[in-house]
């Protein structure tokens, strides 16, 4: 396990080297969080009642949305790996003791962890000072708390177990780009990321809560507001579990189908 | 001990016509034809060996490497390392060996060089008194001290060559792939990387085996030499052996003054002049038929001779007549 905390910690160092980036990241998320508070103001300035979710709710769900998109966001990818497979660089990590899978995973997830510690706190802290049913305000209570916590390392773990999928199938395809289009917007549609699953008409959002993309963002968030709670939250939770072993249980297979086949690039 | 018998691998290549009509015709149906890399390549390594594996472009070397290095799995054939099947105990193998692939990096980009090491002392769980003492040695013996607080994308090609070549040696392995270690450097990195190499292999008894087309590499590191040509191994041999096969032909560089007849020269069995102005003249003669000190004479007869040496052929002219012996 000491090995994988040493890939995540030489991940993390080399992604918060790039100050400017984060920067930029921060005032895209300001600029994407009010806009989307400001499109739902709105649709909601007519009667609120009608909703599934308070406005004040929907608020803090998106500047939590935003605070942590970096570990949701289901269209990013470490381009270390991606290039390692395409360039034939992966020769190098296949003569490591080390299990490729772990290893990768816990370089995304670094990757992914780093980003949002750097974007994170500037956008928290001012949506915790906005006015009214603007702003981003504290759970209801330490169980919700506990909850959210809990969720979001799991939410963080399916999402990357899902790219790990991604990376896998490039080592069939060698460009990832097509692959990507279609499973991030899939993917960043059915985690709520666009619009909140309550949103959904309840036919597709039954089914779309039991997708393991609903284990993404969608519990984690939802939990933190309170428009998840009690036995709705522990039976959430499982379900994540679930599909967290699922996706990395598969991920494995492939995975090790892929390395006997795998043909080294470029000399 | 490395014993590699009968190995082959192909790989499938996808190929069309050139034009962008056959890139559309692609689209629908692809051709694909198989290449074959090696076919049934056999040799023995004992421990502490240094050996260099040679060959053109596309002979299949790389892929030699990588099949022994544990990356690539076979068609066929067997290879043992160390008692290991390099592809079916991958991760136990690779504790006993070091490679570098010189068009690769395997240091992290944007962080300090120490960082990949101490990522890689991680991976290899090396103990913290061991990694002290293997870098200090290797910071001492590579003139590392200044690059490894440096980014590696700030080091040159040469400073980063030597911090890759510490790297795979980290763990202290046994057996030491470089796969061409001193493409693109420039002389002075170039010696100090055989140097090296060399030393390792005295003290340490590292076994290592090495690619490269650069023959001063060769003729620096290494006395036994494999030559590979379309999938085979064509010669294994020693390299002083194969200089005296190859050594018929000596060349003379002479500076004279006078006028040399190089007509009574070119009708003479077994000389050639290759260049000859103003005073100055290359000539070959095959040492069958002629000796140097009747070449000599013969000149000194005819002119008054200035300056003159004597030359055996360059590890690289001889491999240039070993591919055409091999019509590889």
């Amino acid at each position: 396990m000491k090995v994988y905390l040493s890939v995540f910690k030489i991940r993390f160092s080399a992604v918060i080297q790039y100050r400017a980036a984060a920067l930029a990241g921060i005032a895209t998320q300001f600029a994407w969080g009010f806009l989307e508070i400001f499109a739902f103001r709105t649709i909601y300035s007519g009667n609120e009642s009608g909703f599934p979710m308070p406005f004040s709710q929907l608020s803090s769900y998106i500047w939590l949305q935003q605070a942590f998109l970096a570990l949701f966001m289901t269209w990013f990818y470490d381009r270390d790996i991606l290039d390692a497979i395409s360039s034939g660089n992966i020769s190098y990590e296949l003569s490591r003791p080390l299990d490729l899978y772990g290893r990768w995973f816990f370089q995304t997830a670094a990757n992914r962890v780093a980003r949002a510690l750097l974007r994170c706190a500037p956008i928290l802290v001012v949506a915790f000072f906005l006015p009214g049913p603007f702003r981003l305000s504290l759970p209801e209570n330490g169980v919700q708390a506990l909850g959210f916590l809990v969720s979001l390392a799991l939410g963080l773990g399916v999402v990357v177990a899902f790219g790990m999928l991604i990376y896998t199938l490039t080592f069939y395809t060698l460009s990832s780009t097509g692959l990507w289009a279609v499973f991030a917007m899939l993917a960043d549609f059915m985690s709520g990321s666009v619009i909140p699953l309550p949103f959904f008409p309840s036919g597709i959002r039954k089914i779309a809560e039991l997708l393991p993309f609903a284990s993404m963002q969608n519990l984690p968030l939802r939990i933190y507001v309170g428009n998840i709670a009690g036995s709705d939250m522990l039976i959430g939770l499982v379900l994540q579990c679930f599909w967290l072993l699922s996706l990395v249980i598969f991920g494995r297979l492939i995975m090790r189908r892929a390395l006997t086949k795998v043909t080294v690039h470029g000399g | 001990m490395i014993e590699v018998s009968n190995l082959t691998k192909s790989f499938r290549v996808s190929t069309r016509e050139a034009g962008f009509k056959n890139a559309v015709r692609a689209l629908i149906k692809r051709k694909y034809e198989y290449i074959q890399a090696l076919s049934g390549i056999s040799f023995r390594i004992a421990d502490g060996e240094m050996v260099g594996y040679i060959g053109p472009n596309g002979a299949g070397k790389s892929t030699t490497i990588k099949i022994m290095c544990g990356i690539l799995t076979p068609d066929s054939g067997e290879c043992e390392i160390c008692g290991r099947i390099p592809w079916k105990e991958r991760t136990r193998h690779v504790r006993d060996i070091g490679v570098v692939f010189g068009q690769r990096s395997q240091l992290w980009w944007d962080v300090p060089v120490i960082d990949s090491f101490e990522l890689l002392r991680d991976i290899y769980k090396v103990e913290h008194s061991a990694y002290r003492k293997t870098l200090d040695e290797l910071t001492q013996l590579l003139n590392l001290n200044r690059l490894l607080k440096t980014p590696t994308r700030n080091l040159s090609l040469g400073q980063r060559m030597r911090c890759e070549i510490a790297a795979s040696l980290i763990h202290s392995p046994k057996v030491l792939f470089l796969d061409e270690p001193t493409i693109g450097l420039d002389a002075v990195s170039k010696i100090a990387v055989r140097e090296f190499i060399k030393e390792r292999n005295r003290n340490s008894g590292t076994t290592v085996i090495l690619t490269t087309h650069d023959m001063q590499d060769i003729e620096a590191l290494t006395e036994r030499i494999l030559l590979i040509g379309r999938g085979r191994i064509l010669l294994d041999g020693n390299m002083r052996e194969l200089k005296q096969r190859f050594s018929r032909h000596k060349k003379i560089a002479v500076a004279y003054a006078g006028s040399l007849s190089s007509d009574m020269l070119s009708n003479c069995d077994g000389i050639t002049v290759r260049e000859e102005k103003m005073g100055r003249a290359l000539i070959v003669l095959d040492s069958n038929l002629l000796t140097v000190s009747e070449v000599i004479e013969m000149l000194s007869k005819t002119v008054d001779i200035k300056d003159i040496s004597v030359e055996g052929v360059t590890a690289e002219e001889m491999v240039v007549e070993l591919y055409k012996a091999y019509r590889i």
